[in-house]
């Protein structure tokens, strides 16, 4: 181990924790998690990992800041405006904490680039805004068996689950993503900026508690809360045998991408 | 007399919780049983350095005054 005297100031209250310590922390500087998405949601999980020291952040988007992303993406402030999200997003990472290696990527994730893009990092979270790409993140990882963390907002709801090899997946309780416009898009319905915080947060807490391996991860099981009463709930799900991407006979052997939501294409 | 301890860490002067957070590496670098000596200033080091150091499971064998500060002898728990 070889924290420097600096780190263990800048990380002397993760290592007080009995449950993260000097080991810990250390395996929380050697590890590496990708964001998609660099918006409500990879805001502020991208703040937090840097914080905490998270060895190697990539974080993924093509968009470019918009003034209405201000109300809840943190880590975007007005000067950005119009600047690309990820470039926005490493500049306050790597103010935060140099110890933070950051990776941009700025596109979207398809069928193609998605594989190569997750496989070298230890976890993954899924902050993205539509139904295709989470399906898409979803399959990804579960070809890769790689963890990842499923997250969705909408108004002053959230929902989040965590895929860990071996146990339920998003299309294991989702099979199929809902039809077009079934689902309303935050920018039709709206979404209360601190709602996506926590959302978010909760993330960017289960790649921490994966990285360090301790405590008992959303795995198995789906959070969700209602902000406007808040309330909270978790359910327990079950791994479907017949799921089509981590069943016993899966009939999606390979990744597909679903058409974009109509909204999404005047982007 | 003196016990063997593995490692001695002097402590005056480093303020809580930097104190408890410089112990737990130390102790985290030795096996169980072994010992680590400590210095610790009177006050707020000697009231929540030993306090936190028993809570993480390890033992305090011993302690020796020495002017305004204490010689704390910890046995790293398993």
């Amino acid at each position: 181990m070889s924290l420097t005297e600096s780190q263990i100031e800048r990380y002397s209250r993760h290592i007080i924790l009995k449950d993260v310590g000097g080991a810990g922390q250390q395996k929380i500087l050697d590890s590496k998690v990708l964001i998609i998405g660099a918006g409500g949601l990879g805001a502020p999980a991208a703040l937090y990992l840097a914080a905490a020291g998270v060895g190697t952040i990539g974080i993924v988007d093509a968009d470019n800041v918009d003034l209405s992303n201000l109300q809840r993406q943190i880590i975007h402030f007005t000067p950005d405006v119009n600047q690309p999200k990820v470039e926005s997003a490493r500049q306050k990472m790597a103010e935060l904490n140099p110890d933070v290696k950051v990776i941009t990527y700025q596109t979207r994730v398809y069928s193609e680039n998605i594989s190569e893009m997750i496989k070298d990092y230890d976890f993954i979270i899924d902050g993205t805004d539509n139904f295709p790409t989470k399906f898409l993140i979803n399959d990804a990882c579960v070809l890769a068996g790689k963890p990842f963390s499923h997250g969705g907002i909408l108004r002053f709801n959230g929902q989040t689950l965590t895929y860990s090899p071996g146990h339920a997946c998003y299309r294991c309780i989702f099979p199929e993503p809902p039809p077009k416009g079934a689902v309303p898009t935050c920018s039709q319905a709206g979404i209360l900026g601190a709602v996506a915080g926590m959302l978010g947060t909760i993330q960017a807490a289960e790649a921490l508690r994966c990285i360090i391996g301790k405590g008992k991860l959303l795995t198995d099981r789906l959070l969700t809360f209602n902000a406007l009463d808040m309330d909270f709930r978790t359910i327990n799900i079950r791994k479907n045998p017949n799921c089509a991407i981590c069943g016993a006979n899966p009939s999606i052997t390979e990744l597909v991408d679903y058409e974009p939501p109509a909204c999404d294409l005047k982007r | 007399m003196a016990e063997a301890f593995k490692k001695s860490l002097n402590l005056h002067g480093v303020a809580c919780p930097l104190n408890f957070v410089k112990t737990k590496l130390a102790l985290e670098e030795l096996a169980a049983g072994e010992l680590l000596e400590v210095i610790l200033d009177e006050g707020d080091a000697m009231l929540n350095v030993p306090r936190s150091v028993k809570e993480e499971g390890h033992k305090i064998v011993k302690v020796t005054p020495e002017g305004e500060t204490f010689k704390v002898l910890i046995e790293k728990g398993v």
